[in-house]
């Protein structure tokens, strides 16, 4: 169904556990968001997480689980949407993989697929939103998160919306495309190599002469904004949500009390 | 070869604190990126050649001993031999063989990873022949004593004064005086010093970036025309090739060699591609009296109606490690086989097995690059995924990992329950935080902590914060 036939679309919103736990602005952020583009916007209970810490360490069962969960918890909106590419790619890409020796739920598995976006990309190519209306102060770079990017081809949706909040301007730095490091539970089981991916992307960060560090993925924030903190670059980070709803009262990823 | 794939840790530790190798390996990332990038804008069908080249190995893959058959008998019909190996050592065993029947003291190679997988150049030495590597940059490694770090650039670890220093120790006519500064000056040197062994060698051995079925000829690509060299001047000419490096035919190779060269170096083409058609005929002037390929197996065939049967599609063109940002921090020694990077990542598992290799599929973030830019389409990350599942399942990923994940599996798959645990994790992490918002030190969470810090969470849920709000009660019912 398009948002065209239904002036109302209600929109089971997925708030990630990263945000839930986190960041619980960016899932605000989302909410008025996805209102404020005309959605009846939906919070299920039963929500936990999409899998990907049990799918991407290979414990399958577990996933589909986990995976039936979501399935049950989200069937019957119109739309699901995320503050994430990597939840909403996971649910997009890999639950009907999950679920390929089970036709039944195979089935059920890709209809949910097919309705489940990322957040910046659902407004721009579902909702057909040009402008949030927000305002925000500063010079910002974005980053690319991966599964967004080259699962979702998620590139110039948020970069469109940023482009239109008023006084904000992007300037990007270089290989915005590569990973930061963070890849899930590779940063604690390769916490060298996740340095050197980290450390290389806050040089580019700080390179772009930004004020602000924006991407789309909770995971990814905290990665770079953790590094951030701890080189003691000025540079603030934040969930791209939090700007586009104009929603930046809270301190930025990292900061404490100001 | 030596295989230290099981110490990737340790490896990628060293490594990175390499001084010399993180500035070779920094240099690394702009230009080869760069350049496929402009030579895939340049070329409108770059991706249907890219599944058309999926496609024509997966019809390959299918119908495998049709096509080997095929390629041998006309391997035969063009007067050379095709010698079936099933392991490393029956394929050493069968080329030693070969020098032995020509009385060889030496023998030229042009550059072949699967002569590095079975470790050819040791058993050479070891049975009294000189093998002498002819690319430069595998001539540069062998006076190393080391094994390749990258499929196509062999030597990319090694700076200039390394090289020259690799030149003043090994070369020993070499004057003490004579200048190696430039760029120039080293190839000009290594070219002096291959010369007279090219005409000396008794037997030349290059491998194979293709084997056609249609007409059965071996094609090798190289830059630097040491391949040809090699395969001509000596009494024979051995091509060691594995057996999925097999193509239908001519059109379908050339199909393959335009994604090739494009992925690798982002040329247009190769700058030598040769075919060879066997042993020198009567009219020839020039050429090997006799022409043999070795065709190897060594774990492949088991490989296929596997979930690894797509890695079997590579064409070794080295895109995926060219973008892969682990590769790009540790490089390829870390990874301790002949195979490195992503495409290592799933082959060297396959090969030597999980129990050496493991770490391999693991050491990824599943960024998804490698699977952007290969040009055969190989789902990388998908496999590396599979073997986790098979570690996973085999009872073999690390304790910890394992009682972590069943615990997150546990509270994830109960929603209620979660959201205590979330409640109560948000409020103790944000209290940790205090006024600073992030942890520094955290005892069970030191993977992370060690290298940067931890920003706290806001202190509340957003499952909390929606009830309070009121939201929630209007919201759920539906
Ligand atoms: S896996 Fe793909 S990108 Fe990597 S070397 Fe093989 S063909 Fe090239």
């Amino acid at each position: 169904m398009s948002a065209s036939e239904n002036a109302r679309p209600r929109v089971g919103l997925f708030v990630t556990c990263l945000v839930d736990l986190f960041r619980p602005s960016v899932g605000f952020a989302t909410l008025s968001l996805l209102e404020k583009a005309g959605c009846e916007v939906v919070v299920p209970e039963a929500q936990t997480c999409c899998g990907q810490p049990t799918f991407n360490s290979g414990d399958f069962k577990d996933s589909r689980d986990i995976a039936a969960n979501v399935i049950e918890a989200f069937e019957g909106f119109d739309y699901v949407v995320a503050p994430s590419g990597s939840c909403a790619g996971m649910i997009r890409e890999h639950y009907p993989e999950l679920f390929e020796d089970d036709p039944a739920m195979a089935m059920r598995a890709q209809h949910l697929a097919k309705r489940t976006y990322e957040l910046t990309s659902f407004l721009v190519d579902i909702m057909g939103v040009e402008s949030t209306g927000a305002a925000f102060d500063g010079t910002v770079t974005y980053h690319d998160s991966c599964s967004g990017l080259r699962e979702l081809e998620i590139k110039t949706q948020p970069r469109k919306l940023l482009a239109a909040v008023d006084g904000t301007s992007i300037k990007e730095m270089p290989g915005a495309e590569i990973c930061c490091g963070f890849g899930g539970t590779f940063c604690v089981k390769y916490p060298e190599i996740s340095d050197k991916m980290v450390t290389q992307k806050a040089a580019e960060i700080v390179e772009s002469g930004a004020d602000y560090l924006l991407a789309g993925d909770l995971g990814c924030l905290l990665n770079m904004g953790g590094k951030l903190k701890r080189l003691g670059a000025r540079t603030e980070v934040r969930h791209v949500a939090e700007v586009l709803a104009g929603m930046t009262d809270q301190p930025s990823i990292g900061e404490g009390e100001r | 070869m030596q295989t230290t794939s099981h110490s990737f840790k340790q490896n990628a530790r060293d490594a990175l604190t390499d001084v010399q190798l993180q500035k070779a390996l920094s240099k690394m990332r702009p230009g080869f990126q760069q350049k496929r990038a402009d030579a895939v804008a340049n070329l409108p069908e770059f991706e249907d050649l890219r599944d058309r080249g999926r496609d024509i190995k997966n019809h390959v893959l299918e119908n495998l001993d049709f096509y080997l058959e095929r390629f041998e008998s006309n391997v035969v019909a063009n007067g050379g031999q095709v010698h079936w190996c099933r392991n490393s050592e029956e394929a050493r065993q069968t080329i030693m063989e070969i020098c032995r029947s020509v009385d060889a003291k030496t023998v030229t190679k042009g550059k072949s990873m699967v002569a590095e997988e079975i470790g050819l150049n040791e058993y050479l030495e070891e049975h009294g022949v000189e093998p002498i590597e002819t690319d430069l940059g595998e001539y540069i490694i062998q006076l190393r004593d080391e094994p390749p770090s990258h499929i196509i650039a062999p030597a990319i670890h090694v700076n200039k004064e390394q090289v020259v220093e690799a030149f003043r120790k090994k070369h020993t006519d070499l004057p003490p005086d004579r200048p190696l500064e430039e760029v120039g000056d080293i190839t000009d040197e290594a070219r002096t010093q291959l010369r007279p062994k090219f005409f000396a060698a008794d037997v030349g051995i290059t491998g194979a970036n293709f084997l056609i079925a249609e007409t059965g000829q071996t094609v090798i690509v190289t830059n630097e025309g040491n391949g040809d060299l090699t395969q001509t001047l000596g009494k024979a000419h051995v091509v060691v090739a594995s057996l999925e490096k097999i193509v239908p035919t001519l059109e379908d190779a050339s199909c393959i060699l335009r994604l090739l060269a494009r992925s690798a170096t982002g040329q247009e083409f190769s700058v030598y591609t040769t075919f060879s058609s066997g042993p020198r005929r009567e009219t020839d002037l020039d050429g090997p009296a006799s022409f043999h390929v070795v065709l190897i197996d060594n774990g492949r065939s088991a490989m296929l109606g596997t979930e690894y049967q797509d890695m079997l599609r590579c064409i070794r063109c080295s895109a995926c490690m060219n973008h892969c940002p682990v590769y790009a921090a540790v490089g390829g020694h870390a990874y301790g086989w002949v195979y490195p990077g992503p495409m290592g990542a799933v082959l060297t598992p396959s090969l030597i097995g999980i129990d050496e290799a493991g770490h391999l599929p693991n050491a990824s973030t599943f960024c998804g690059r490698c699977e952007q830019v290969c040009p055969m389409r190989i789902p990388l990350p998908k496999m590396m995924r599979h073997y986790r599942a098979k570690e996973f399942t085999e009872n073999k990923a690390t304790s910890q990992v394992r009682a972590g994940l069943r615990l997150w599996s546990y509270f994830a798959k109960r929603p209620w329950l979660y959201q205590q645990s979330t409640k109560l994790g948000a409020a103790l992490l944000h209290a940790l935080g205090g006024k600073r918002g992030r942890i520094a030190m955290l005892p069970l969470a030191s993977g992370w902590t060690s290298v940067r810090d931890m920003p706290a969470p806001e202190g509340r849920t957003f499952q909390q914060l929606y009830k309070m709000s009121g939201h929630g009660k209007k919201g759920d019912a539906r």
